[in-house]
């Protein structure tokens, strides 16, 4: 198939950037999305051009490393999928499309379509963890955990940190994102010793990032690659709210 | 006092704060609406004028009143602070087509049908509101009480004001729909039970509110 590619270039943080057109002839439908970037480069280093630099890793939906906005939509227009696990027969041949970074003050353009996402890596630091050694893995049934609550804090924990409901977001909200990761927490005994401290520290992180506030338009569920409930996000309200009722000293 | 204030500028926090003073406007409108129903009663407005006139002098509806008012100021003074934090946090817009498919326009247009309201609400306060309080050109129905409905009719046989009044509340209707729920789920209140219920609740009230409202607008205008 051929398509017209609309990429955004920027040579780094300082640049303004803006966007470049490139034809590609012959993209196989079978290639994921990230492949036919890889054919791209590989064009533009044959012409003598800087190649698109773009993030990825695993390359099979679950490190969170890809990104990018692609026709306007976080990972593209498939529901429940990254960059990387999305192929080119979801296109039309002779279709124009519109690859741009996530944008969101939080997440500074670094080059291209690569943005920097340590400002999660700073909430996830504020008490994305529990601080004990657990050691070797304990016996099942020590603890007995309701099937229901272990469920959700699974379906929170599926949350691979990659950024697209704060790109999603109109506000750029990371709600999505420290809701799930309050809430893996929250619903499992092990997270309660330090659920208050956990869900005051990370919001304060969150928001001297500069992300914006959830105004419930539920954009960054939609958009989401594993498909995280808003749900996480009541739950970190309610977390939230409760805890600044109840700590005595913050 | 320190953590309240910290809570109160927090995006949670925020939320909180729009969510409790939403509702609280919430209840009022269904005060407001109830007495307004009032005038569709066949009796000359009777009934309607003592209720307005109860309303406009009972102690403690005028105590609530000034809630009622600060709250009105809360709700706007913090949604304008959110809209200006929200605006900082993404300062590029994607050029794109954009995800229309993953977000209705109502909810994502809150600040504007906010602000539509507000001018509504200076027309409703100025025309209705300070008129009837604050002057005393209201003339004296059959029982001597105050005659509201008088001025209400005369001001709604006006078809363009009548039409304002119907925007108003288009607008209004489509603040709620999304408002209504939205108010639950910042306060943390999400539940497999309860959330379809409420769901239910909000849509039912943001559509027979403030069509009760712009029903009498219609009303006075055919009855002309």
């Amino acid at each position: 198939m051929r398509l017209t590619l609309k990429v955004w270039r920027q040579k780094n943080k300082s640049d303004k950037g803006g966007f470049e057109t490139y034809q590609l002839n012959n993209v196989d439908t079978h290639a994921s999305f990230l492949e036919m970037m890889d054919v791209l480069n590989e064009q533009l280093i044959e012409e003598n051009k800087i190649p698109v630099a773009f993030d990825h890793d695993c390359r099979e939906g679950i490190c969170g490393a890809c990104s990018m906005v692609i026709n306007g939509r976080p990972h593209g227009p498939l529901k429940g999928t990254t960059t990387c696990q999305l192929h080119m027969r979801h296109f039309n041949d002779g279709e124009t499309v519109t690859i741009e970074p996530f944008r969101a003050n939080a997440f500074p353009v670094l080059k291209d379509l690569v943005v920097d996402r340590t400002s999660f890596e700073r909430i996830q630091q504020a008490g994305g963890y529990v601080s004990i050694g657990t050691g070797s893995a304990p016996e099942a049934n020590n603890i007995p955990i309701n099937k229901n609550d272990s469920d959700k804090a699974f379906d929170a924990a599926a949350c691979i940190g990659c950024g697209a409901c704060v790109a999603a977001c109109k506000n750029g909200s990371a709600m999505l994102f420290v809701g799930a990761k309050v809430s893996q927490y929250a619903l499992l005994p092990q997270g309660h010793p330090e659920r208050n401290e956990r869900v005051l520290n990370m919001v304060a992180v969150m928001d001297e990032e500069g992300f914006g506030g959830c105004t419930n338009t539920g954009a960054c569920e939609a958009e989401c690659p594993k498909e995280i409930s808003v749900a996480n996000i009541m739950r970190l309200n309610r977390e939230y709210i409760s805890a600044k009722l109840s700590v005595e000293k913050e | 006092m320190n953590w309240f204030s910290k809570f109160l500028t927090s995006t949670v926090g925020r939320k909180v704060v729009m969510s409790l003073t939403g509702l609280f406007l919430i209840s009022f409108l269904l005060v407001h609406c109830s007495i307004n129903a009032l005038m569709f009663l066949n009796d000359g407005g009777l009934f309607f004028n003592e209720a307005a006139h109860f309303m406009a002098t009972n102690i403690l509806i005028r105590t609530i009143e000034i809630f009622l008012f600060l709250f009105l100021i809360i709700h706007i003074l913090q949604s304008v602070a959110i809209t200006r934090q929200n605006m900082k946090a993404r300062t590029i817009s994607y050029s794109g087509t954009s995800s229309t498919a993953t977000s209705k326009w109502y909810s994502r247009s809150m600040g504007i049908l906010g602000s539509l309201i507000l001018v509504f609400l200076v027309i409703h306060l100025k025309d209705f509101f300070i008129s009837s309080r604050f002057t005393d050109h209201l003339g004296l129905d059959n029982n001597g009480t105050p005659d509201m409905y008088s001025e209400v009719k005369e001001a709604f046989q006006n078809p363009a004001y009548a039409m304002i009044y119907i925007f108003s509340m288009i607008v209004l209707a489509y603040h709620l729909l999304h408002g209504f729920q939205s108010a639950f789920r910042s306060l943390g209140i999400y539940h497999k039970k309860y959330t379809p219920v409420i769901e239910f609740l909000g849509i039912a009230f943001s559509i027979i509110v403030p069509a009760v409202f712009a029903a009498m607008p219609i009303y006075f205008l055919l009855k002309k």
